[in-house]
């Protein structure tokens, strides 16, 4: 059993969302493999990973559309298996697909999610001017849904999630689809949103969560494997970042010397026109490209370049939902042998 | 739990009246209704009752009937909306027993037009007033039992012609084919074939004869397919 990566809030009293040890089964393929994590409220939470990750199974069964193989899972304190009802209630959806009764105009799809939400007339109809002004519906909320753009068909699918002003969003890719424009306004829209609400959206883009979410957790074969808000991620990042450094002089002095400068794990050395071109792996927190500056000072040697070279979210965010599928799928094939 | 079926009852009678399937259907039934009221009932020497017409759509609908249900469960597994819909605080039974009223609402408005070959009917005979209502009554949960059926097929597949063809096959099998079947067969067989043929139950109604049994029968098959319709949703979404 791999090992649980708890990602833990810093209020534990007021966990909106809580995920134990959930695992989902289609047929003998694990889509969701025992992840567990808690969601405070008002947070912005990120649920990143390539397609095919699990997310879309786990905001599933968060939102009762389909029950866990095995873990249990809460929203504002009720069970998602036996207290289905309570959190539908507190749960405002927005899936993937958008999906939305397309000969209806906008106004009576949204009467008609009222009224299975339990919403009366009045309140109705307050509520859907209120989504209507925040999704800036305008004059579309008129219109047959199967008429409008992606983009609005989207905002449509918001405003439903919106109706019953919802303790919790739940958003399914909100920006596949759109345009530039519409990115940069739905993203508006959902910072917007978290004043009120708790959201958790996923993406399998990686500026999309940098930019909308607190905190980011990111999962890869149905695993989580890292989690965080961007700055502890980028402080994992820099824990595999690799150093250059280019001296001229006996090779194997230099190696000699610089693997002892503290800080460095790991050395590899090569040849370029005479220059000693040095690929060094530093250990967490460490930067030691002054003592090697020192160090070449010392010993006489010439330094032409050294370079701290860090990598980006988007490499660490592909390296390791990389390695997490490999080890899926390799685990896979041990199954099915 | 009420003002939500009637919500979704509202939104099945709403989607069935902008379906192009649905007035294809009810062209069919006026068409076949009156051609078999004209051709057979109303000329020199006819019986003065609606019996005829009702035994023959009562086979006419073994077709009709799936045409209508097979959108029901199965377009909102093909659009996605099912998603939306069993997200919202609503059950399985809410959303079948919604879908199922709407489409036997719709059902019972074009049954209604055959009110008037009655009215011309009375104009040239006494009619048998206990083999009208039992015959109308007799055709209500026909259509009821039908339309579970449909519902029942509808949940099996995302794909509407599929859907109509299970149902069609199911309804197929409870009337023609065990019909065929207790034919060849002698003995205690026959007798339990011939009490799941559904047209031999719908035939006491239309000849005017009530029994309890035969009432029993509609409501109970309908209340049957309405269940497994329940348990097919709830597995699909379940796997």
């Amino acid at each position: 059993m791999p090992p649980v990566i708890e990602v833990f809030g810093s209020r534990r009293d007021s966990h909106m969302i809580k995920v134990k040890n959930l695992t989902k089964m289609y047929g003998d393929r694990k889509a969701v493999n025992n992840i567990s994590f808690h969601i405070d409220e008002g947070e912005i939470v990120g649920f990143l990973g390539p397609n095919g990750a699990g997310k879309t199974t786990t905001l599933r069964i968060l939102t009762c559309y389909m029950p866990a193989s095995s873990g249990s899972a809460s929203v504002a304190g009720h069970d998602v298996f036996t207290q289905s009802m309570d959190v539908r209630r507190v749960i405002g959806y927005l899936p993937e697909s958008t999906p939305l009764d397309v000969h209806m105009r906008a106004r009576e799809y949204l009467n008609f999610r009222g009224k299975i939400r339990g919403l009366d007339r009045a309140t109705r109809e307050s509520a859907i001017k209120r989504v209507a002004d925040l999704c800036w519906l305008g004059d579309f909320i008129d219109r047959p849904i199967h008429q409008l753009s992606k983009g609005m068909k989207q905002r449509v699918g918001l405003a439903d999630a919106l109706l019953h002003d919802p303790k919790v969003l739940i958003l399914d890719e909100p920006t596949v689809g759109l345009d530039p424009t519409q990115i940069r306004e739905t993203r508006n829209l959902i910072h917007e949103l978290a004043k009120r609400h708790t959201v958790l959206l996923s993406s399998h883009i990686l500026p999309e969560v940098e930019a909308t979410c607190q905190r980011t957790i990111i999962i890869a074969g149905g695993s989580i494997v890292a989690s965080g808000s961007p700055e502890e991620l980028k402080a994992r990042i820099r824990e595999g970042s690799r150093l250059i450094a280019e001296l001229s002089g006996d090779k194997a002095q230099i190696e000699q010397a610089v693997a002892k400068v503290r800080g460095v794990s790991k050395l590899e050395c090569a040849n370029d026109n005479g220059w000693n071109r040095l690929t060094l792996e530093t250990s967490k927190d460490a930067d030691p490209r002054e003592d090697i500056y020192k160090l070449a000072k010392e010993k006489n040697w010439s330094l032409r370049e050294l370079r701290l070279e860090q990598g980006s979210l988007e490499e660490f965010f592909v390296r390791i939902t990389a390695e997490q599928m490999a080890k899926q799928r390799s685990h896979n094939r041990e199954v099915r042998a | 739990m009420i003002s939500r079926v009637m919500a979704l009852t509202q939104r099945e009678l709403a989607t069935t009246f902008l379906s192009p399937v649905a007035y294809i259907v009810a062209a069919v039934f006026l068409v076949a209704s009156g051609w078999l009221f004209m051709d057979n009932t109303l000329i020199d020497g006819g019986e003065a009752s609606m019996r005829f017409m009702l035994d023959s759509m009562a086979w006419l609908l073994i077709f009709a009937v799936p045409m209508l249900t097979m959108r029901l469960i199965s377009d909102e597994f093909a659009s996605g909306t099912i998603e939306t819909l069993m997200t919202a605080p609503v059950t399985d039974a809410e959303v079948v027993l919604g879908k199922f009223i709407g489409v036997f609402m719709f059902f019972v408005a074009l049954l209604a037009t055959t009110v008037l070959h009655i009215v011309l009917l009375s104009q040239y005979g006494q009619q048998d007033v206990n083999a009208l209502l039992y015959g109308y009554l007799g055709m209500i949960l026909l259509g009821g039992l039908y339309i579970s059926v449909g519902l029942f097929a509808s949940a099996m597949t995302r794909h509407q012609l599929l859907a109509a063809i299970i149902g069609v096959a199911v309804l197929a099998l409870l009337t023609i084919l065990v019909d065929t079947l207790a034919a060849l067969q002698g003995g205690q067989w026959r007798v339990v074939l011939s009490h799941v043929n559904v047209l031999y139950h719908f035939h006491n109604f239309s000849r005017g004869i009530f029994d309890t049994k035969d009432l029993v029968f509609f409501v109970s098959g309908t209340a049957l397919f309405l269940f497994l319709t329940i348990k097919v949703l709830e597995s699909r979404r379940w796997r």
